[in-house]
């Protein structure tokens, strides 16, 4: 993230303003990928008129950024009105897909619209493991094909390369074929569990020592010294400072209209086919408790070494059993990070060391 | 002296924040920050408007400004947005279907 980006988003949380909004606006696939944290039971889905007036309502609470995902959100007919509507508003629009729908019709009008970014997942470089990762044959060359037209258009395109226990080591490989692709390459190694509350997927993350590998591969991390620095000791004074962005700039919309903090933060904070979005984002009890929380409130986590640097997602805290507790992945995230098991946690991390 | 009309390109994506116009450019995600100033004759770039009429009444009726000093900070700045490609420059009005 470039300094002024961050800075911009820091000025967005201290406003208040949701500067940020993921949508996912289907949960159905036409892949079935075996980490998937959705079960793809439609819950609904608004229509494009309904998201052109929810789009209205974004534009004047002054969000910039809108990711369209889901599901596949290509499987939507109105899918390209949709993000017509959206960049008519002006907003800058990432789409995340799986590109097996996409041919040169679809990459020219997804070139036509000026969208951002269209991020697409590769779980391998090697055809057979990416497709038993999504559990279709031949959807690799179909995705593999589409990231082809679109970047012929001068489409831009970022390869997501969500690490598997199934294509442990594979990183190196995808990231070439990102360059040849023209692509640019990120990767994402954080397997989290179902919204259901279904734990089994995390047994699919790749293991520690892989991921200690990635922690300390400059391609991924920049500079690894900065990266892997030993925490800070708490400083008290730092305390009261806002955690994550989820609730702050942030905030998700599942296709039925529910509102969260944030996609991996099963917390409903109301409807917006029943409120005005700006009614639930400023007054919603919900999501005024997940913004109060500050770190002096994580009676596990102010006492913990690794406090001042920690990724810690209250999303998936919560999903572990306490929106105040830690999010045990990501201390292990910090363990392969800094090489050194946090202390003073009254919580045995029972992950630690693997 | 001929003027100049501006339009706001369309491969852009923008937003008012605390005052300031947040812009970002499809093309390299570059990322620009107006300040209030810049925001006025960003917001009436509507391709129709001279740049002249534009400083007078967004810029010279609203800030203590040297109108002649204004419009030659708003030359500038429309030199800079244009060669960034996220603001349209023309010598005669520049429609929406152009």
């Amino acid at each position: 993230m470039s300094a002024l980006l961050h800075e911009v988003m820091n000025r967005a949380r201290r406003l208040g303003v949701p500067f940020d909004v993921h949508l996912d606006v289907t949960y159905r696939c036409n892949e079935r990928c075996v980490h998937c944290y959705l079960n793809h039971e439609s819950p609904g889905e608004m229509s494009a008129l309904e998201y052109r007036g929810l789009l209205d309502q974004l534009a004047a609470a002054g969000a910039f950024f809108v990711t369209f995902s889901g599901g596949e959100p290509l499987l939507r007919p109105d899918i390209f009105e949709i993000l017509a509507d959206a960049r008519a508003r002006s907003f800058s629009v990432k789409l995340k897909t799986n590109a097996t729908r996409i041919g040169p019709a679809e990459a020219d009008r997804i070139r036509s619209l000026s969208l951002q970014e269209v991020h697409v997942s590769i779980y391998s470089h090697r055809a057979e493991t990416h497709d038993a990762v999504t559990g279709i044959p031949g959807s690799f060359e179909r995705t593999i094909q589409a990231i082809r037209l679109l970047r012929e258009r001068g489409q831009g395109v970022v390869m997501v390369h969500i690490v598997t226990r199934l294509a442990s080591g594979h990183h190196s490989g995808v990231r070439a074929l990102a360059g040849e692709l023209d692509a640019r390459f990120l990767l994402d190694p954080t397997i989290t569990p179902k919204l259901d509350g279904d734990f089994s997927t995390r047994g699919l993350n790749v293991p520690s020592a892989e991921l200690v590998r990635i922690m300390n591969t400059p391609e991924y991390v920049g500079d690894v010294r900065e990266f892997c620095a030993p925490p800070e000791p708490p400083d008290p004074s730092s305390f009261d400072t806002i955690l994550c962005g989820a609730g702050h700039s942030h905030c998700y919309i599942a296709p039925d209209g529910e509102v969260f903090p944030c996609v991996q933060f099963p917390y409903s904070c109301g409807n917006v086919r029943r409120e005005n979005f700006l009614e639930i984002w400023r007054n919603s009890a919900a999501m005024n408790e997940v913004r109060s929380v500050r770190l002096r409130d994580l009676p596990a986590c102010v006492r913990c070494s690794h406090a001042a640097s920690c990724s810690r997602c209250p999303g998936l805290a919560l999903m572990d059993g306490d929106l105040r507790g830690p999010s045990l992945q990501d201390c292990e995230k910090s363990w392969a990070r800094t090489s050194l098991v946090p202390t003073g946690c009254p919580i045995p991390l029972p992950m630690l060391p693997r | 002296m001929t003027d100049k009309f501006i339009a706001r390109s369309t491969e852009i994506a923008a937003r008012l924040l605390g005052g300031e116009m947040i812009i970002m450019s499809a093309a390299d995600s570059r990322l620009i920050t107006l300040n209030e100033q810049a925001t006025c004759i960003w917001q009436a770039a509507d391709g129709v408007t001279p740049l002249r009429g534009i400083v007078d009444r967004a810029v010279c009726d609203v800030f203590d400004v040297e109108p002649e000093v204004a419009y030659r900070d708003a030359e500038t700045f429309v030199s800079e947005l244009a060669a960034q490609g996220v603001l349209r420059v023309s010598d005669s009005p520049i429609l929406p279907a152009e």
